[in-house]
């Protein structure tokens, strides 16, 4: 494999090309003239800092400008950046002219060696680490060898068992919302209970469930209760009867958390009656009970099975029932 | 002996007779780098990781990664009194009351994606020249590593904030872990301690993001770096380089003189960005709240292939038995970017298979002239590309007026039938380029000057290029295909008849090229 480019005569190696003396080498003032020039660059650097202490002690934090293209600026924040900008920049700028004009710039030629030990070396290595292992007689000690295995095994598990208190387990975390049969949908935000009545057709609301005063929402709970309310006309739905059943006076109530990787479903067209979840465009048809009609979503979103108590406020009839949000292993989504 | 010399000369003394470094410091110093403006990507990386350390070490001074709630009370008008997380209050607080808090939070955030940058386009130039070539292997898949690392400790870091952005990418973080099967819920509950969004998860990303992930940055950049030092760096084919040598300056002075003021000029460059565009505007998305989103929603560029994977994904999801496999996100979020990140560390004993090429390489390829691999690495690129495009969907739709419908189909086909066209296109191109260049070491240089020969025809001159450019344009090697017969020398039909197909096709396909000039066709040439 060694000599395949020799088949043929290649082209000879013309060797490089000949040094080429710059002008600082050979004229003394263009030297002068360069050492000035890092001179000033070094300086510009120096100067730079002495603008952002400037900045950092006498500039207040809430002054502004208004600069074209890049509309108001914060002049403290402005000052810091730039003086620290140009510092760097004006740093660096002249240790590499100072490189490039001024220091020896005659390429060197150093030799690479193969990196495969030599046989000789290698053969020693295989002797010593065998006759280490005849000296231990690992093959021999079996009964060492099993309980080492043994003993080796069962130190690796704690490390993993240590960890297994960073949470708790899912029991049913997943599958319950506090969506219960008679619970109240409010406003979210807002709090208050809604008035089937003051919804008009078109209307789309952000619920959750109600809790007691005394209850504090968690983030978890916000990131699997939340219900979006919408009302279309009634003889635009194309539902199953039981599906229809479990809408009211033509408003109909889905989880606001996308199925697909639980972002919240958070726009409404209208005119189409299509709820798009922003992060992966999945795209639900409203009247079809929010039947996935593009995008990644596998499953339609949940509806809540809703009615009105008798104060004609919205209540949930019964909870989901089915888990809201993304899939997991032991969803059962039959 | 001057005394400055003197003192330097005693303290030197001291350190070498503790600790004997004089001969290896000597032979490191003598150390040649080859030049070439492609060698800096790698130290472009290297610069903005340090960038990174500095820039974060000050915001941790500031920072307080807990999900507790608390009031804001800050001096940022529009959320005052609401209530958010410890962490996001304390963002504000370093945007808003620590002077230049906000220039180190867009340094820390543009350094961060000017090091993917530089990642990104590190491996590319290291894949096109072939410099992942035996012996260094072992630092291309520590390449791979550090790659992997950086999306990793990026998505922390944009995470930690706690912003109605960041807080949308976590969810979706958590939905991919309970996609796993098996442990996926469990896994997420640990992770977060709890249901999505839990308790300790930014104070647990907190300490991978700041002790755990830079350490193990740092061990491996060392190794990286320290086997480029050892291996010595590769070097672009030209007159007076070969296999057995490196041309270029020395480490003192010219080198390091170079490269320590590159390191100011990319920290300068990252300041200047961090003053005059803003990155990042966390209080501008508000405090993260599950119930809530803002549209177009986008991850930060590293990652946003991997969304758009994603979002073209079909609505895939089996139930059975109880259980539910969403298809819809582990094939975009963790199989195909798992097989393409192993095919990518895999690689060179890939190529090396295929061309049965078992020697050290420390002269570079020049693209054109290895067309299959050039070809496979444009596809790659195309695929990312496609995927890139799809998960910005959504904003280009807005700005182009286009339907997200068709951008998305555009991305689904496109995904399937750009690549492989790329592949044919780039390698048709390489050809073409050798084409080009056997005319240029045949024919010289079209000078655009016609003569009137006395005939009456008119002819172009041609000047001929130097021997330097000539030597350059062919020296490289070409090596023919495996040749792998289905028999042995007794006719006997080998084993792994199938596998020797494979490798024997492949082995064709790598192996074409156009014939390079030699110095036969150029005396031929002379006699005409």
């Amino acid at each position: 494999m060694s000599d395949v480019s020799t088949e043929i005569e290649p082209i000879q190696d013309p060797g490089p090309a000949p040094h080429v003396m710059r002008n600082a080498d050979i004229d003394p003032k263009a030297e002068k003239r360069a050492e000035q020039q890092v001179a000033i660059l070094f300086g510009l650097s120096g100067i730079s800092s002495l603008l952002l202490i400037y900045s950092y002690v006498f500039i207040a934090s809430d002054v502004f400008v208004f600069i074209p293209v890049m509309g108001n600026q914060n002049v403290q924040q402005l000052g810091l950046g730039l003086g620290m900008a140009f510092s760097l920049l004006f740093l660096g700028l002249g240790a590499i002219h100072w490189a490039k004009k001024l220091m020896p710039e005659t390429e060197v030629i150093n030799h690479r060696h193969e990196f495969r030990s030599s046989d000789e070396d290698r053969d020693e290595l295989v002797k010593t680490v065998k006759h280490a292992a005849a000296e231990v007689k690992l093959g021999r000690r079996s009964l060492i060898k099993r309980s080492l295995g043994f003993s080796l095994g069962l130190f690796a598990l704690p490390p993993v068992l240590l960890l297994r208190d960073l949470g708790p387990l899912p029991k049913k975390q997943l599958e319950t919302t506090n969506w219960k049969a008679g619970t109240r949908l409010v406003t979210d935000p807002g709090n208050r209970p809604i008035l089937a009545s003051d919804l008009e057709v078109g209307a789309v609301v952000q619920t959750l469930p109600e809790m007691p005063e005394e209850t504090e929402r968690l983030l978890s709970d916000i990131a699997k209760d939340p219900v979006l309310l919408i009302r279309i006309r009634e003889e635009d739905f194309q539902l199953s009867p039981e599906k229809l059943a479990m809408t009211h006076d033509g408003i109909i109530a889905f989880s606001k958390i996308c199925s697909h990787m639980g972002c919240a479903v958070a726009l409404y067209e209208q005119t189409t009656k299509h709820l798009l979840c922003p992060c992966h465009q999945s795209t639900f048809d409203v009247t079809r009970g929010a039947k996935v009609i593009f995008g990644p979503a596998a499953r339609p979103l949940p509806q809540l099975d809703i009615t009105v108590d008798a104060e004609g406020y919205l209540i949930a009839r019964a909870p989901f029932n089915e888990s809201v949000g993304p899939s997991y292993w032991e969803r059962n989504s039959q | 002996m001057t005394t400055a010399e003197k003192r330097l000369g005693n303290a030197a003394d001291f350190v070498d007779e503790r600790i004997g470094a004089a001969g290896w410091v000597k032979k490191s110093l003598n150390k040649v780098f080859p030049d070439h403006w492609s060698f800096m990507l790698g130290e472009v990386c290297m610069y903005s990781f340090v960038i990174l350390l500095l820039s974060g070490t000050f915001l941790t001074l500031w920072f307080d990664p807990s999900q507790r709630d608390v009031i804001y009370e800050g001096v940022y008008e529009p959320l005052k009194g609401i209530k958010m997380s410890a962490a996001y209050a304390s963002t504000l607080d370093i945007s808003f009351e620590v002077r230049g808090g906000l220039l180190m939070r867009q340094i820390h955030h543009w350094a961060a994606n000017i090091f993917m940058a530089a990642i990104v386009a590190h491996l590319l130039r290291v894949f096109f020249t072939g410099a992942f070539r035996k012996p260094r292997e072992f630092n291309w898949i520590l390449g791979i590593l550090l790659l992997t690392l950086g999306f990793v400790e990026g998505l922390f870091g944009y995470s930690l904030p706690d912003d109605l952005l960041s807080g949308t990418g976590l969810r979706i973080t958590s939905a991919i872990i309970q996609a796993i099967p098996l442990v996926g819920t469990y896994i997420s509950f640990f992770l977060f301690g709890g249901a999505f969004p839990g308790v300790g998860f930014l104070p647990r990303i907190f300490t991978l993001h700041v002790l755990l992930i830079p350490g193990a940055f740092l061990a491996v950049i060392t190794i990286h770096v320290m086997l480029v030092w050892y291996q010595k760096h590769t070097q672009f084919p030209g007159p007076g380089k070969t296999e057995k040598n490196v041309v270029g300056h020395p480490i003192l002075p010219v080198y390091m003189a170079k490269a320590g003021g590159f390191f100011f000029i990319v920290f300068g460059v990252i300041a200047f960005l961090s003053a005059v565009a803003s990155i990042n505007p966390i209080w501008l998305y508000g405090p993260y709240t599950p119930g809530q989103i803002s549209a177009g929603s986008q991850p930060d560029w590293y990652m946003g292939w991997l969304d758009g994977l994603v979002r073209m994904a079909p609505p895939l999801e089996t139930h059975a038995f109880g259980h539910t496999v969403s298809w819809n996100i582990l094939i975009p979020a963790l199989i195909v970017p798992g097989i393409l990140f192993t095919g990518m560390a895999l690689y060179p004993f890939i190529e090396s298979w295929i061309t049965g090429d078992k020697r050290e390489h420390h002269l570079l390829d020049r693209p054109r002239n290895v067309p299959n691999r050039t070809a496979l690495g444009v596809m790659s690129i195309t695929f990312v590309l496609v995927a890139l495009i799809n998960g910005g969907n959504d904003i280009l739709a807005t700005n182009f007026h286009l339907s997200i419908n068709q951008i998305m189909w555009f991305s689904r086909i496109g995904i399937f039938v750009l690549p492989p066209l790329a592949f044919v296109i780039t390698k048709r191109l390489c050809l073409s380029l050798q084409r080009a260049d056997r005319d240029l070491v045949l024919h010289g240089l079209e000078t655009g000057r016609l003569v009137r020969m006395p005939s009456g025809e008119f002819v172009e001159i041609h000047e001929p290029i130097s021997d330097q450019k000539r030597f350059i344009l062919t020296s490289h090697e070409q090596a023919p295909a495996l040749e792998l017969s289905a028999t042995d020398a007794r006719g006997v039909k080998r084993p792994g008849g199938i596998k020797n197909k494979v490798r024997a096709r492949l082995s064709k396909a790598h192996a074409v090229g156009l014939p390079k000039v030699t110095a036969e066709d150029l005396k031929e040439i002379e006699h005409h």
